[in-house]
């Protein structure tokens, strides 16, 4: 198929340079070697083009020939991702272990998507219609949680349809329609194929308003995310971040999910796939691998490819969003993403910056944040991607570049604390470092929920916490006991709601998802008990009294009750309370 | 392999360090071994760095000491390092590039195996379970080592940490299962080597170990290959002859400060301290050895041990490491210094596999929550301590001092315990409700209240 375009002149790590005897573009794929590895035109000086290679590159020679199609590293789109996990170019690792065994061999070469496999397909449109870039053609029922729809490929122009199939089953690559445009007749098939590292068009980007649910409450209740806002998740090793982007992908009202496993731990990835063939969704009682698409390059996997995961990874979740779902990406981590990016470019000599990183890091990390958000689509739906990529900074320094390049392009923030992972207190999200700039967008949202006084809750708590952080400072000079009692009350509200509400445990039953009405009662549970103390300290209640009085043992235990139980309970806050007036 | 290969070179064009450079040669291939003949006949081993065309850069893993431009043969193997695995491997002791120390000749090679692996197809790794007990509280009820993990020991220079290693090689055979243990000793000194060598036969498991040694005074290029042999000859025993391998790696500093030098050498530009940029892969490419296959009886379970440098936890190897491992047990010097054996301070430390394989039909039902209390409690306590440092203890309240005191009772009971004391996971569990009473059952909040009234040790 592919002809030869050159020789290797030089072999260092993954980076391979080329003799071109022909033109080749920048991108372009190339198969180096007789194994006919993948790689990538990444620079080109005169004749000689370089090429980072996603494979091992073990066994090179000066003087092997090199392929290529000349045409840029492409995805193939269509029917087969969902509940499928592949390598950071989009091979099928199942489909690899099935040919090659339990350790990945190289020069595999493999479709994404399986051709033997007959999808039943059903049209939208008629023959003879018009028909525009973007369009849905039909459907396919992929997985019975999420309905495929079969769309016109962006660079297909406009034109009429002159054919499309029947209703039947079909595999990926059989033509199910055309369309004629100025003359030609260009063929359509099941699934498309896009270039990897090109954003896929829209037709405008919107603002969000929506959030993203995800059960936990620290996030949903202080530090929320909307439905295309881009989240950062930065930590230390044994912070938390892989469970907290576990649990945002088991439990976050996403209609699709892509993970992304970037250079991160294998038992990990086997985690997470083990855990969703098992694991129901609350809303709609099917499997939560119906809905996931894996994308896995461990760290022991072609540092190469692992650069590239990322955009594989958000290419997946633009095509989910270009059918009109809202599509969450979890990306873990992109520090191994900017380290690989810092590996190839060390190994073509180009110039460092701080920490070795090159100077483009900052460009790439808004590129990809960019293709985040919420968008009308081609075809005028509405789709979204929420990206929510952890950071892992070297020795849990945020002030490190990609930490501190990364801030400047999202918009939510949730900073992990050693101290509080120390302490087993998950998820370890700081109520003092973290943010969210969603709060005023999806307000409206939470107010319809909650009567309207979410924001203000919010406001008093985030108050007290800071507060709280200023009196500890006080309590660790001169001692607890020399507080008025007004000020010993800010510290057990906050006990309260750090232990009670903010501490959640990911492998509780019950308390792994938190649906957002209980969330709220909760919310309120507690602050009725701060307002009501408030009061009953000024007619001259003592701390001691509120802390061993029943409302405030079953305040710590709010989690275990179900959200009828919390309602008669928050009803008989203020009368339970009254009683300790005497 | 094809005749050119077997071609022979003589003419070097230059040498730094470790590394020479060859011209005029052909048909080279990247990181592929290259054997050096002395005019003595002495055969050193490199591997190609570089290649271009028409040369290579070569890294000599014996040193280059004594080699000149012209008195040596350069022969290209065409193949990369490979070792001759066998089951007779068992019992012997190997340099750091796969040859007998022992005096005894090389084993028969059923099979060449590339040290230097391939990666486990995430889709055919099997999760980990099935926890290792290995007697010792700290470990079993508050970090649980699991069957297929990666668990290291960050320690410092002059921590106990050989022992405690040592205690839990000891204490963790599982018994009717075909058991073995590799051990890497990268740059580590003759006593050390001889300290496990001495363990390892006072508990009768020599014939079911394999030893890979670089000592301290072998060049330090050789370290590099050491884990990888070692890894490569885990790989077959746990996947090939279904036993359950447990590989020890000590001292993983000394490894990263080999691959630091080379890296120097090759004029490769830093990332932190002088480190390369792809110490994190490289890491990787050795500690996710580590695992389990579907449908493979055998596993491996890594437990690398590393020194610190000055106790500094942010260090890029203890970094890097605790951002590969599946959680770190860390090797304290206060508690070291107050006399408490095994010292592992058990706030910063983690098993991130323990979540998954303790509990109901696992190991206890209390064990998930007892464990949460501990951390919380113990938070707690080291809170408590440092206010009382500055206002003193008279001043705390009368729960801040019952902290104080469960802290003590912590510390002198649960972590305490001896060299050759084994406790079981149930003595262990009953043994953390013991020092948990010391507090109000109020304050146990991360423990329901079922089992409170179950296990609960009430004062009559």
């Amino acid at each position: 198929m592919a002809d030869i375009v050159g020789k290797i002149i030089r072999v260092n790590g993954p980076v391979v340079q080329i003799r071109c005897k022909e033109t080749i573009k920048m991108l372009d794929m190339v198969e180096v070697g007789d194994l006919r590895l993948v790689g990538e035109v990444v620079r080109i000086k005169q004749d000689i083009a370089y090429a980072q290679v996603y494979e091992d590159t073990t066994s090179l020679k000066a003087g092997d020939p090199v392929y290529s199609d000349r045409v840029p590293l492409s995805l193939e789109l269509g029917p087969g991702l969902l509940g499928n996990i592949f390598d950071g170019i989009q091979r099928p690792l199942e489909k690899i272990r099935a040919m090659e065994g339990d350790f990945i061999a190289r020069g595999i070469h493999v479709e994404a998507l399986d051709r033997e496999k007959k999808w039943h397909f059903i049209p939208v449109k008629k023959d003879g219609e018009k028909i525009a870039p973007g369009d849905i053609l039909g459907e396919v029922q992929e997985t019975s949680l999420v309905k495929h729809k079969i769309l016109v490929p962006p660079d297909v122009p406009e034109g009429m349809l002159v054919f499309v199939a029947q209703e039947g089953d079909y595999s990926v690559d059989y033509k199910i329609a055309e369309i004629e445009t100025g003359g030609n007749v260009i063929p359509i098939y099941m699934y498309q194929k896009w270039p990897v590292r090109k954003h896929r068009p829209y037709k405008q980007k919107i603002s969000a308003d929506t959030p993203l649910i995800t059960g936990q409450r620290v996030i949903d209740t202080l530090f929320p995310v909307a439905k295309g806002g881009c989240v950062s998740v930065p930590g230390g090793f044994g912070t938390g971040k892989t469970v907290v982007q576990h649990q945002l992908a088991k439990w976050s009202d996403a209609e699709v999910v892509v993970f992304v496993g970037c250079g991160e731990r294998g038992n990990e990835m086997t985690d997470v796939l083990a855990n969703f063939t098992k694991l129901v969704d609350p809303r709609t009682g099917k499997l939560l691998l119906e809905r996931t698409v894996f994308i896995a390059n461990t760290s022991n996997m072609p540092v190469a490819a692992r650069e590239a995961s990322i955009y594989t990874g958000i290419t997946i979740a633009e095509y989910f969003r270009d059918m009109g779902y809202d599509v969450a990406l979890m990306a873990d981590s992109t520090s191994r993403w900017a380290e690989a990016l810092r590996e190839l470019s060390g190994r073509m000599e180009e110039m460092p910056l701080e920490e070795g990183f090159p100077a483009y890091l900052p460009a790439r990390l808004a590129e990809f944040y960019e293709r985040g958000g919420r968008v009308i689509n081609l075809n005028g739906e509405t789709g979204s991607i929420t990206v929510i990529a952890s950071v892992s900074p070297p020795g849990g320094d945020f002030s490190e570049p990609v930490t501190s390049h990364t801030k400047r392009f999202i918009r939510c923030f949730w900073a992990l604390d050693r101290d509080l992972a120390y302490s087993r207190h998950y998820p370890a999200i700081s109520w003092i470092d973290s943010y969210s700039e969603y709060v005023d967008e999806i307000r409206q949202w939470w107010d319809s929920q909650t009567d309207g006084k979410w924001v203000e809750y919010r406001n008093i708590i985030l108050d007290l916490l800071q507060k709280e952080q200023r009196l500890q400072q006080i309590v660790k000079l001169i001692g607890p006991d020399v507080l008025p009692n007004t000020q010993k009350l800010i510290l057990e509200t906050c006990h309260i709601f750090k232990n009670a509400f903010l501490q959640q445990s990911a492998f509780d039953d019950t308390d792994t998802y938190c649906p957002a009405r209980k969330q709220f009662l909760m919310f309120n549970a507690i602050i009725k008990f701060h307002t009501k103390a408030e009061e009953l300290i000024k007619q001259g209640v003592g701390i001691e009294e509120l802390r061993e009085s029943s409302v405030y043992q079953s305040l710590m235990r709010m989690k275990e009750e179900n959200i009828d139980e919390l309602e008669k309970f928050i009803n008989s806050i203020e009368q339970e309370m009254e009683k300790l007036k005497k | 392999m094809n005749m050119y290969n077997l071609r022979q070179y003589t003419n070097l064009e230059e040498i730094a360090g470790q590394l020479f450079v060859i011209k005029n040669i052909h048909n080279v291939g990247y990181n592929e071994i290259v054997e050096i003949t002395e005019e003595t006949g002495d055969i050193r081993i490199g591997i190609t760095l570089e290649v271009g065309e028409n040369y290579a850069v070569v890294q000599v893993l014996g040193g280059t000491s004594g080699m000149s431009l012209k008195n040596c043969r350069v022969r290209f193997k065409g193949k990369p390092l490979e070792f001759g695995v066998s089951s007779q491997i068992l019992g012997r002791i190997f340099d750091g590039l796969g040859n007998p120390l022992d005096g005894l000749p090389k084993p028969v090679a059923e099979e060449e195996m590339n040290v230097n692996g391939m990666a486990i197809n995430p889709a055919a790794r099997d999760y980990p379970e099935n926890i290792i007990e290995t007697g010792i509280s700290t470990i079993d009820v508050m970090n649980t080592l699991v069957r297929g993990q990666k668990l290291p020991f960050f320690s410092g220079s002059g921590l106990p940490h050989d022992m405690i290693a040592a205690q839990i090689v000891r204490q963790a055979r599982v018994e009717g299962e075909p058991f073995c243990i590799v051990f890497a000793g990268m740059g580590i000194k003759y006593d050390t080597a001889r300290f496990f060598i001495r363990n390892f036969e006072d508990t009768g498991v020599l014939d079911n170990v394999v030893m890979f040694l670089s000592l301290a005074d072998s060049p330090s290029l050789t370290r590099l290959m050491t884990p990888r042999f070692a890894l490569t000859a885990a790989e077959f025993l746990a996947f090939r002859k279904d036993m359950h391998v447990l590989v020890l790696l000590t001292d993983m500093s000394n490894y990263c400060e080999a691959l630091r030098e080379l890296s120097t050498m090759r004029g490769e530009i830093p990332a932190r301290k002088g480190y390369p940029g792809y110490l994190y892969s490289d890491l990787a490419s050795i500690y996710e050895r580590a695992g389990r296959i579907k449908n493979k009886k055998g596993s491996i379970t890594q437990m690398p041990i590393l020194t610190m440098p000055n106790d500094d936890i942010t260090h890029p190897i203890p970094d890097l490491t605790g951002y590969i491992t599946e959680g770190q047990i860390i090797v304290d010097r206060e508690l070291h210094a107050r006399g408490i054996y095994p010292p592992i301070a058990v706030l910063p430390s983690l098993s991130r596999l323990m979540k998954d394989n303790i509990g109901t039909n696992k190991t206890r039902e209390d064990h998930p929550s007892l464990a949460s209390q501990l951390f919380a409690s113990y938070a707690r306590n080291r809170e408590v301590k440092a206010i009382a440092s500055i206002i003193g203890e008279e001043e705390l309240s009368a729960l801040d001092k019952l902290y104080l005191k469960f802290g003590e009772i912590f510390e002198e009971k649960f972590v305490n315990q001896g060299y050759n004391e084994r406790r079981t996971l149930v003595q262990s569990l009953e043994l953390g409700w013991d020092v948990i009473s010391v507090l109000p059952p109020e304050e146990l909040v991360r423990i329901s209240q079922q089992q409170i009234k179950q296990r609960y040790r009430y004062k009559k």
